[in-house]
């Protein structure tokens, strides 16, 4: 799967075959570079590499650039994601080439929620490229050295490059073929949508083996913790692309209140578990706004960072570097 | 068909707004035209996709809602979700909805996708997207 070495953690973790753990971190509505630190602090422990979300749900808040300099700066291992909303290609392209010289290793190629999702509806929408052209835009900056306008670049940026997929909505049928056209456009990972709807996705996912996607590109399933049903119907209802099945609702009002938080992380728990047995699956995302702590208390008690312990240690093996 | 006119049918010319004025008469009845001068209707099962409120060309963003509308408008059906259930009953053309698409060239739009056609204007991405 893919020729280029990049020097991403999270690509060396995919290719060595580990089941990788990703987690989302919610940029501050700050300009203090602690309050990143303090999030990335609880995820860095539990997981392989941190999104740091290009204003999601079309909020704003600290940019991806931002929070992804100040991640390197420090080691950590970001994901950094660039959303077509808000910039053209030219912003874009130069954004990239800053964030690849800040360290920046791995990409995700969205192309955004509408404006009309966010607490600004009357900004102006861009949408200059979308995923797909963004994908092959930043693929020939990497493997050709020029931008859009042919002009050479006299250093390339290497990226391990990935994309969004979300199987749980319309048209079902067209998804896989829409992972398909990400791979030729140059994805190399997939972070999914919320996975609540477990038939769906192997649905999904038995339509992936039979193209042999999955050999092309690495999937990680999107998982996250519900606060309680309440908080479950108002996502479902205002957040672009998340599908929640009325079953898991009905679980989680179905115990008290003050239960619905410890229910909504057991629910997460066992998603991870019944993704991981899912063949083509290479690991988890998950996410949870404004919640770090509970992520990395999901991380931990899902029993993945058994085998991540294992696995941080066989890195001290300078072999296994050049083995990948 | 067109070929010997090719001296009259340049970009910019006179016989270029009479085609404007055909597209315009045609297609924004038809299909609901944006004009942008690219047209690529058949790899969308006829389904513009301008239309769009993101102007996707490449199929669905990650929005749609389960009833197969569009995330932006609520009202309004998925464009993409249109354009593959016609993709589907389009023998000939059907399977260009997986061609990817360049990114929109701008300066083109208000201007004849036919006869940027025609001058294979409409193939002119930008210089460094052919591989």
């Amino acid at each position: 799967m893919g020729r280029v070495r990049t020097g991403s953690r999270l690509e060396r973790v995919l290719r060595s075959g580990r089941f990788a753990v990703t987690a989302e971190l919610n940029p501050p509505d700050s300009a203090d570079p602690q309050s990143v630190y303090e999030r990335a602090l609880v995820l860095a422990e539990v997981c392989d590499a941190i999104n740091a979300t290009d204003a999601s749900g079309a909020n704003v808040h600290m940019s991806s650039v931002g929070v992804c300099s100040l991640l390197t700066r420090a080691g950590y291992e970001p994901v950094m994601q660039v959303s077509c909303r808000d910039r053209n290609r030219i912003a874009i392209q130069g954004d990239l080439l800053g964030a690849a010289a800040m360290g920046v290793r791995n990409l995700l190629c969205l192309t955004g929620d509408g404006v009309q999702a966010g607490d600004q509806p009357e900004a102006k929408p861009v949408f200059d490229l979308d995923s797909i052209s963004l994908l092959r835009t930043a693929r020939m900056l990497r493997d050709q050295g020029h931008f859009l306008s042919g002009r050479k670049l006299d250093s390339t940026p290497k990226f391990f490059l990935g994309a969004a997929a979300n199987p749980f909505i319309p048209p079902y049928d067209f998804r896989p073929l829409r992972l398909a056209k990400k791979i030729e456009a140059g994805a190399e990972f997939f972070q999914t949508q919320y996975c609540f709807d477990f038939l769906r996705f192997c649905q999904f996912m038995n339509t992936v083996r039979s193209m042999g996607l999955h050999k092309r590109a690495y999937i990680l399933v999107g998982v996250g913790p519900l606060r309680s049903a309440k908080a479950a119907e108002w996502m479902r209802s205002r957040v672009p692309g998340v599908v929640i099945p009325d079953e898991i609702i009905r679980r989680l009002s179905g115990v008290p209140s003050d239960q619905q938080r410890l229910e909504g992380k057991r629910i997460c728990i066992e998603m991870i578990e019944r993704v991981r047995e899912v063949e083509g699956v290479s690991g988890v995302h998950v996410m949870a706004y404004r919640q770090e702590e509970l992520v990395a208390e999901i991380i931990e008690e899902s029993g993945l960072l058994p085998r991540r312990w294992i696995s941080e240690l066989g890195q001290t093996n300078p072999c296994e570097e050049y083995n990948i | 068909m067109l070929y010997p006119f090719r001296r009259w049918l340049n970009p910019g010319s006179r016989a270029e707004r009479i085609f404007i004025l055909l597209e315009r008469l045609s297609k924004i009845p038809l299909f609901d035209c944006r004009m942008c001068g690219q047209c690529i209707l058949h790899d969308t099962g006829m389904t513009c996709p301008m239309t769009c409120p993101k102007n996707l060309r490449n199929g669905p963003c990650g929005g749609v809602r389960s009833n197969g509308h569009c995330e932006i408008i609520p009202d309004m059906p998925c464009v993409w979700v249109q354009a593959w259930e016609r993709s589907k009953r389009m023998p000939e053309y059907g399977k260009e909805i997986l061609h990817i698409q360049a990114p929109l060239n701008n300066s083109l739009k208000d201007t004849s996708a036919w006869i940027n056609d025609f001058h294979l204007l409409q193939k002119m991405t930008p210089v460094g997207w052919d591989e």
